[in-house]
């Protein structure tokens, strides 16, 4: 990615993206001021966790031999890899791109497109491995992990990451409107509710569980289960092939679309 | 005072070899084309050192896709272009890190103070943070936003921010300062306060590139300029060379109230002036001696409601090349 | 100028809507059926497996009037918060409103009109994917929508008055997470309030939605709930004490 992107800006020296490190600076700096918004975002996925991790596990029983707070958990940490991913990589991007202009600004300076790509890239990874490393910490106080894979999961979400950071910001680079977005929601909302997170996929007749098992969602719970319960099984080899390709995709699609965007 | 450009840069590795005789900026047949549409249509100028520099024309002339060309955040599509001695397309990030931009609307970042601004703009140029922390300091106090320092930008007004802007532009202590539009939006107060610092800066060395639809401002700043019309330069030349090449000394203004306003080729207006320049809502006579046309006009049973004797200017050069006010 | 100025108000959004309501549109439609079909149904199969512990109620028809009258409180919360500030401060309609003859409070009163308004249309079509999903009858599907009204402008009143007093969006940030989200998962809207430790549920019936609940859920199952008084007094309560408050905010924060 990195390195097409580089094409487009001829005259970068060095490593294409090193510079990144400057964008990343200047994102620790604003949430310097707005760490509450970062802390408090874990919030989120904890209320889920105690809801229907708890609450609902009393109606529900087991889950294919697992208490429910238990089938749920891994669930609840891939949707939320991939809503943090997804939310930076288009309502944050969009903002940023089109009404900031904090690009344009950064652009006038020795970084070129491929060390803003970097940079943000690097944010989000290390923003989603602050929010995986305390959701495998509450998992382990409660008793939720029941493998020392378990410490797995933590690139396991940054892998969901990765793949909806890449497919929402190749999305973004064709969005026009704030509308537009709503669009978005259309696609995660019936992620988030069937992709296994609640109940098996086993529940679901033929041909509903062949497509629900092809989504990226699916493959991202897959694989987070599978290492928390500690019952990892060869199709997690897909799970991690699956979500790489289609983060590099995503990457290889944005860096085309914002060098046309950023340089015109 | 405190020097605001040249001196040593910071150990970035960067000796572009520039010697005084090199122009700044060397255009040659410069074009920029978003598909069909042709922004900038095969122009040819050149910036010397220490030089401030204007492109005067109205909205849509070309001025901006051209400043952009030479801030190397847009490939050109023809044409030869050199910016510091050295290729746009191949050294951008080096020549880049050499200039200082001032883009058309402020790109500031709402989510930092007025000085993070500045620091992190800073870093983004390789400046260590006590350099970059001393730079925002000083540029603060330059630009006369030393008490807002800590504050948001967002409720700044557009003359501190457009302030800002520049000391933004100047972080990196520039040898060439790109300002596009720099006072459109200002109130006066505001756009003399500008002027001001846009002159100190001059006179500390460094070289100005701007943009501009007035020409008030192009008088004010810019020791040559071109003027650009239709994505075309129309006329290259200082602003006292181009009045007297295009312009006459005087300009006779008249209005009439709108039945009494007689056309162009009304035998009461021949042989009064050089030339004559009916507009919608005034009458110009461009003649060496506005006074003695005046008086002509009266001799000949004129009346017009207002009178006004003045300088030629930019504006009445921008007419003649063009037929067009410049400010509609 | 008495009613006609909340009108005029009321008559600015309704306009506005006419240009933005596909924006909000698909995802209308669509969360009802996609939260009835995943939750209700996907999991309600494993719910209704287990032996209900719901007193013989399906746990589809146990969930689907919860969830009405939770995601009325989503969307009156969104539309008196981010809204609100942009009339205020960022576009700063509510300025040029307050420089006509029209009153803060005309504007607090119109802004919970409309807010009615689109709760009227969400909820229609929340309770008409209900009922044909079997979750309720037709009957009882129709008398959801004023409960759901109820709730969600329970909440619409006094966050508006807690937008007047925040200066930027960060405190929305907040309220949605440590406020809403709670209240749409543990208010009875997916499991009763009785499985919550004492504590928390005395905080529970404290809050609008939990007795929004309860009411939109004797009504959609018709089981008649002798606290339905109780239910239908704190929602009027939250909604007549927010809105005045809402009002007196407005006039502190426009007319200084």
């Amino acid at each position: 990615m990195l390195a097409s992107l580089a094409r487009l800006m001829p005259g970068t020296t060095g490593l294409p993206g090193r510079r990144g490190i400057r964008l990343l600076e200047r994102n620790v700096w604003v949430y310097r001021r707005s760490w509450i918004a970062l802390v408090t975002g874990f919030f989120e996925p904890l209320f889920y966790l105690l809801g229907m991790g708890y609450g609902m596990g009393a109606l529900v029983g087991e889950i294919e031999g697992l208490p429910y707070a238990v089938f749920v958990a891994p669930a609840l940490m891939a949707t939320a890899a991939m809503n943090g991913a997804l939310y930076d990589s288009t309502f944050n991007l969009f903002y940023k791109l089109r009404y900031a202009r904090t690009y344009d600004a950064v652009l006038a300076t020795p970084l070129g497109p491929a060390d803003v790509a970097s940079g943000e890239v690097a944010w989000a990874l290390i923003r989603g491995s602050l929010y995986a490393v305390a959701f495998v910490v509450l998992m382990l106080l409660l008793g939720l992990a029941l493998s020392p894979l378990v410490l797995l999961t933590i690139p396991g979400s940054l892998l969901i990451g990765f793949a909806a950071a890449g497919v929402g910001t190749a999305a973004t680079t064709w969005m026009r409107r704030w509308q537009d977005f709503d669009l978005v929601a259309v696609f995660t909302l019936p992620l988030f509710l069937f992709s296994a997170t609640f109940f098996p996929v086993t529940a679901y007749p033929e041909p509903i569980r062949t497509i629900v098992e092809l989504t990226p969602l699916y493959r991202g719970i897959h694989l987070l289960r599978a290492l928390s319960t500690g019952q990892p099984d060869p199709a997690i080899v897909l799970d991690v092939v699956y979500l790489l390709v289609l983060g590099l995709v995503g990457m290889s699609i944005t860096s085309r679309r914002l060098g046309k965007l950023l340089l015109r | 005072m405190i020097s605001l450009a040249g001196g040593s840069r910071p150990g970035d590795g960067y000796h572009p070899q520039v010697t005084t005789a090199d122009p700044l900026v060397l255009a040659r047949d410069l074009s920029k084309r978003f598909g069909s549409f042709t922004a900038v249509d095969g122009i040819s100028f050149s910036v010397a050192p220490g030089e401030a520099f204007g492109f005067l024309g109205p909205n849509g002339a070309g001025k901006s896709s051209t400043m952009r060309m030479i801030g190397c955040v847009s490939p050109p599509t023809g044409g030869e272009l050199r910016v510091l001695g050295m290729d746009p397309a191949r050294d951008g990030a080096r020549i880049r890190a050499l200039l200082g931009v001032v883009p058309q609307q402020d790109s500031l970042d709402m989510e930092l103070t007025v000085r993070e601004n500045l620091i992190l703009y800073g870093r983004y140029f390789d400046l260590s943070y006590r350099e970059s922390r001393a730079r925002a300091d000083e540029l603060l106090d330059f630009v006369q936003l030393a008490d807002r320092a800590g504050d948001e930008v967002e409720p700044l007004s557009g003359g501190m921010k457009r302030r800002l802007t520049i000391a933004r532009g100047l972080v990196n202590r520039p040898r060439l300062l790109l300002l596009d539009e720099p006072t459109t939006g200002l109130d006066p107060q505001a756009r003399h306060l500008l002027w001001d610092r846009l002159y100190r800066l001059k006179q500390d060395g460094v070289s100005l590139v701007l943009t501009t639809h007035y020409m008030d401002e192009a008088e004010q700043l810019c020791d040559r300029l071109v003027v650009m019309d239709k994505a075309r330069i129309v006329a290259e030349g200082s602003p006292r060379a181009l009045i007297a090449e295009h312009a006459t000394r005087e300009v006779l203004e008249v209005r009439f109230a709108p039945d009494a306003r007689p056309a162009e080729d009304d035998p009461r207006l021949a042989g009064v002036a050089e030339r004559i320049e009916v507009l919608p809502d005034r009458t110009l006579l461009y003649t060496q001696d506005g006074e003695a046309a005046a008086v002509t006009l009266h001799d000949r049973g004129l009346r017009p409601v207002a009178t006004l004797v003045r300088r030629s200017s930019l504006e009445d050069v921008f007419l003649r090349l063009t037929g067009r006010t410049l400010v509609d | 100028m008495r009613t006609g100025g909340s009108i005029r108000i009321l008559e600015h959004h309704l306009l506005r809507y006419r240009r933005t309501w596909r924006g909000s549109a698909i995802t209308t439609f669509v969360s009802p059926l996609f939260f009835l079909g995943s939750i209700g149904i996907g999991l309600g199969s494993f719910v209704d497996a287990g032996g209900s512990a719901l007193a013989g109620v399906g746990y589809l028809a146990f969930l689907a009037p919860g969830l009405l009258a939770s995601s009325a409180m989503q969307t009156a919360a969104f539309e008196s918060t981010y809204p609100v500030m942009g009339g205020l401060r960022w576009d700063r309609t509510y300025q040029a409103a307050v420089a006509t003859p029209l009153l803060p409070r005309h504007i607090a009163i119109g802004n919970l009109a409309f807010v009615a308004v689109r709760l009227v249309i969400a909820a229609s079509v929340f309770s008409a994917i209900a009922v044909a999903l079997g979750a309720t009858d037709p009957l009882r599907g129709a008398l959801m929508v004023p409960a759901a009204v109820l709730t969600g402008l329970a909440f619409a009143a006094p966050i508006q008055a807690f937008s007047a007093t925040q200066r930027g969006d960060a405190g929305f940030t907040i309220l949605f997470r440590f406020v809403i989200t709670p209240l749409a998962l543990f208010s009875g809207t997916f499991f009763p309030i009785a499985e919550l430790p004492a504590i928390l549920q005395l905080v529970a019936w404290l809050t609008p939605l939990a007795h929004g609940v309860a009411l939109t859920r004797a009504i959609a199952l018709g089981t008649p709930d002798p606290a339905m008084a109780l239910h239908l007094a704190v929602l009027l309560a939250y909604l007549v004490v927010g809105a005045v408050a809402a009002a007196a905010l407005f006039r502190r924060r426009l007319i200084a």
